[in-house]
């Protein structure tokens, strides 16, 4: 069938410029760049490519630009370019869209919309070069109250996590992400003070040596969980539900499940990684805690559980009943929460704003006194140190990152981790793709990536004059709204700029 | 060192009981008898050494939850949750079982004299020379061996009366890998769409006299009687059931 969908980008070579070294050709992914031997000329097929601008950083002359193909159909605001090709994509396949990476559509970023504050006359700043800044968090479970004796603290309590910053590597699965993108999170969360999140497809045996800095997942699928892989981790993380695809399962192609992936995810090579919707023995608060005590049992409640959960409606009562189904940590992936694959439709309608749902669970297990009860760690499309700060003065105890961290390993969102043909070699499994992510190379970015926002969530923290994250957190005092209906401003329970 | 203990758990809680079972296990105990069981969960989790524990009562759900290696036989019925996400072991059931028996599972084995609950098996998976594998003597409720990926279910149907089919439907819904040994009646309308069904090659027949032959010794049976009977192999159609659903 003739396929009806133009371009999505123009592909424009300097012909002046360009040496014909063919860097272009082996580095798309997308068979977009070849090379005519007969003509000593570089072609390009323009409808392949993906945007993902790795030829453009490679070319040595700079001789390639991609633009945007304009696409100036009529103007019509209901029908827009994407929505026509969504058709079309479909008409010619029959099939569920797919598409990687977060929701892309304009909902209001609450973010943007909100305020830090800072000290000027009547109470000092602090100046962070100069004076110790603390941004040690720790995970778990608090007591209601501590009791001291002559011996120090009587108080028994639950297992807790230290974190240099406040700042986790999302869960990305080894078969959607390649091992040298997980050990390169592995390695930076070890020198940062930190944890990074095996996704729902074993540990690898190359990186059981960073178990202290690892959060292991047991999701509906049960991938690669055996008793080894349970202890040898920081925390596990029951995944209930993710922010890019709140209710549905994941299914990880057979083309993606090489031998290596085989044998941490533990299923034959080439079948398809089906992770069911529900978990099985998961259909009520009950049932959760029945799991979250299975799995206190099999690590002998040496660590703290945490529970995954998309942000959805009626979040606040969910989180309520986590906590009192023994979660130590409850985690919460917004609206913008990102996938390696994902159907489109599902991505982009469901879920509510990471902002709103972390404000009203924070507010909901406070007032019924069980706040302390569980820590909160909210994901979903946190960009900067900025947005870390809000999230802290929010409610929330840490933050994971995923999309800002494969940013710092070269990803450029093109939103095509669902093929496995990532040029960047980030989601991909292809051992030739893979290579491009060298993982001594990729540790220094992302640990560059947690220096640099610690440096300045120091530098907002002694702008307010505190010199401790833990004086933030929860206190949204120290945020304002700007352009927000009163609805907005009640929901996250801050004041308009100026009052 | 102690060759066997006896622990009564009557009124204990189930985090004490687990605790005084990974003590002994620890100790070297090479078996252990509970006596007054009622109830508790998790029995044999986090226990990874070849210990027989022997369960006189009815241990709560999730009885041998990753567990990896014990041996659990218990005089009584099992709950839901049984061998739940297994590496290794063995559970051997004197009576019925409740829901999502064996989910997840990833090796050991699993024999049920009586009947099974709903979901059986859901999910199964194997890799290398781990092979879950159960058997149920009596019949099963709707979703045995839903989105099974690997392992050997085996459904003997010994209680159906002469004429009885089984009652489950949905039988390997979603099934994309391992195999379903079924004894007794079982209509086309029952089975997943992605299951198909055939003839017991030598093969198979060798894997149901094993395991058939383990069953009818736990619970004194004469395997042949069993095996002589007619059995059908339930099996995935496609290892990739939902490969032709997306658009890239």
């Amino acid at each position: 069938m003739k396929t009806y969908l133009p371009p999505k980008f123009i592909v424009e070579r300097d012909d002046s410029r360009c040496i014909r070294c063919e860097v272009c050709v082996n580095q798309c992914t997308f068979d977009v760049h070849s090379y005519d031997t007969e003509d000593d000329e570089l072609r390009s097929r323009e409808e392949n490519c993906v945007g993902c601008h790795r030829c453009v950083v490679f070319c040595p002359t700079e001789a390639l630009t991609i633009r945007e193909n304009p696409l100036d159909y009529r103007e019509n605001y209901n029908w827009r370019p994407e929505v026509i090709e969504d058709i079309i994509k479909q008409s010619e396949t029959g099939g569920v869209l797919l598409t990687g990476m977060g929701n892309d559509k304009s909902y209001r970023i609450y973010w943007d919309h909100l305020v830090l504050n800072a000290s000027q006359v009547t109470n000092p700043s602090i100046d962070p070069l100069r004076e110790p800044m603390e941004l040690t968090t720790y995970l778990g479970r608090k007591p209601d109250r501590v009791e001291f004796g002559s011996l120090g603290l009587k108080t028994e309590l639950a297992p807790q996590v230290k974190l240099e910053v406040p700042v986790m590597f999302s869960a990305m699965s080894y078969g959607a992400v390649s091992l040298n993108v997980q050990e390169s999170l592995a390695r930076a969360a070890t020198e940062m003070g930190t944890l990074w999140n095996t996704g729902e497809g074993g540990l690898h045996p190359k990186l059981y040596k960073y178990g202290d800095n690892t959060i292991v997942q047991v999701a509906s699928g049960r991938f690669g969980v055996h008793p080894e892989y349970l202890n040898v981790a920081k925390v596990v993380e029951i995944k209930i539900g993710q922010g890019a695809k709140p209710g549905i399962g994941g299914h990880l192609p057979g083309e993606k499940v090489s031998a290596e992936v085989s044998s941490t995810r533990m299923i034959p090579k080439g079948t398809d990684a089906l992770s069911p919707a529900p978990q099985h023995d998961i259909y009520s608060i009950e049932d959760l805690a029945q799991l979250v005590y299975a799995l206190k049992e099999a690590t002998n409640y040496t660590k703290p559980i945490a529970v995954k959960i998309a942000a959805v409606h009626n979040s606040a009562a969910i989180a309520s009943g986590m906590v009192r189904a023994g979660a130590d940590i409850i985690v919460l992936d917004g609206l913008r929460g990102s996938t390696g694959a994902a159907p489109k439709i599902i991505r982009d309608n469901v879920g509510i704003p990471i902002e709103l749902a972390l404000a009203s669970v924070d507010d909901r297990l406070r007032q019924e006194g069980i706040r302390n009860q569980a820590s909160v760690v909210i994901a979903g499309g946190i960009r900067n140190s900025g947005d870390v700060a809000k999230a802290i003065a929010l409610g929330a105890d840490a933050i994971y990152i995923g999309t800002a961290a494969l940013v710092a390993l070269g990803c450029t969102l093109c939103q095509q981790c669902h093929t496995g043909k990532c040029a960047w070699g980030i989601c991909t499994t292809d051992p030739w793709l893979t290579k491009r992510v060298n993982p001594d190379i990729g540790a220094r970015r992302l640990s560059n990536l947690l220096r640099g926002w610690s440096l300045e969530l120091k530098d907002i923290l002694g702008g307010m004059g505190i010199n401790a994250l833990e004086s933030l957190r929860g206190n949204r005092l120290h945020l304002r709204g700007v352009g927000l209906t009163d609805t907005e401003l009640e929901i996250l329970g801050v004041r308009m700029a100026g009052s | 060192m102690k060759e066997a203990v006896t622990i009564d758990a009557k009124g204990i809680f189930y985090r004490e009981l687990n605790a005084k079972l990974r003590k002994a296990v620890s100790n070297g105990t090479q078996k252990i008898e509970l006596r007054n069981v009622y109830g508790q969960r998790y029995i044999g989790t986090d226990l990874d050494k070849p210990v027989e524990i022997e369960i006189f009562g009815t241990p709560g759900n999730d009885l041998g939850a990753f567990m990896d290696s014990p041996r659990i036989i218990v005089h009584g019925n099992a709950q839901d949750g049984c061998g739940n996400t297994m590496n290794n072991g063995e559970i051997i059931i004197h009576g019925h079982a409740g829901d999502i028996l064996g989910l997840s599972a990833r090796g050991g084995k699993i024999f049920v004299r009586e009947d099974v609950g709903y979901r059986a098996g859901i999910h199964m998976k194997e890799y290398q020379d781990k092979k879950p594998m159960v058997v149920i003597g009596g019949t099963a409720q709707d979703f045995l061996g839903e989105y099974m990926a690997g392992g050997i279910l085996i459904l003997l149907g010994l209680n159906l009366k002469e004429g009885e089919s089984h009652k489950a439907n949905f039988i390997g819904t979603g099934m994309h890998g391992g195999a379903i040994y079924m004894r007794g009646e079982v209509q086309e309308f029952q089975l997943g769409k992605e299951v198909g069904v055939t003839e017991l090659d030598e093969n198979d027949h060798q894997i149901l006299s094993q395991f058939v032959g383990e069953f009818a010794a736990h619970f004194g049976y004469e395997a042949e009687m069993i095996l002589n009977n007619e059995f059908r192999k339930l099996f995935p159609r496609w290892l990739r059931p939902y490969g032709r659903l997306y658009a890239y």
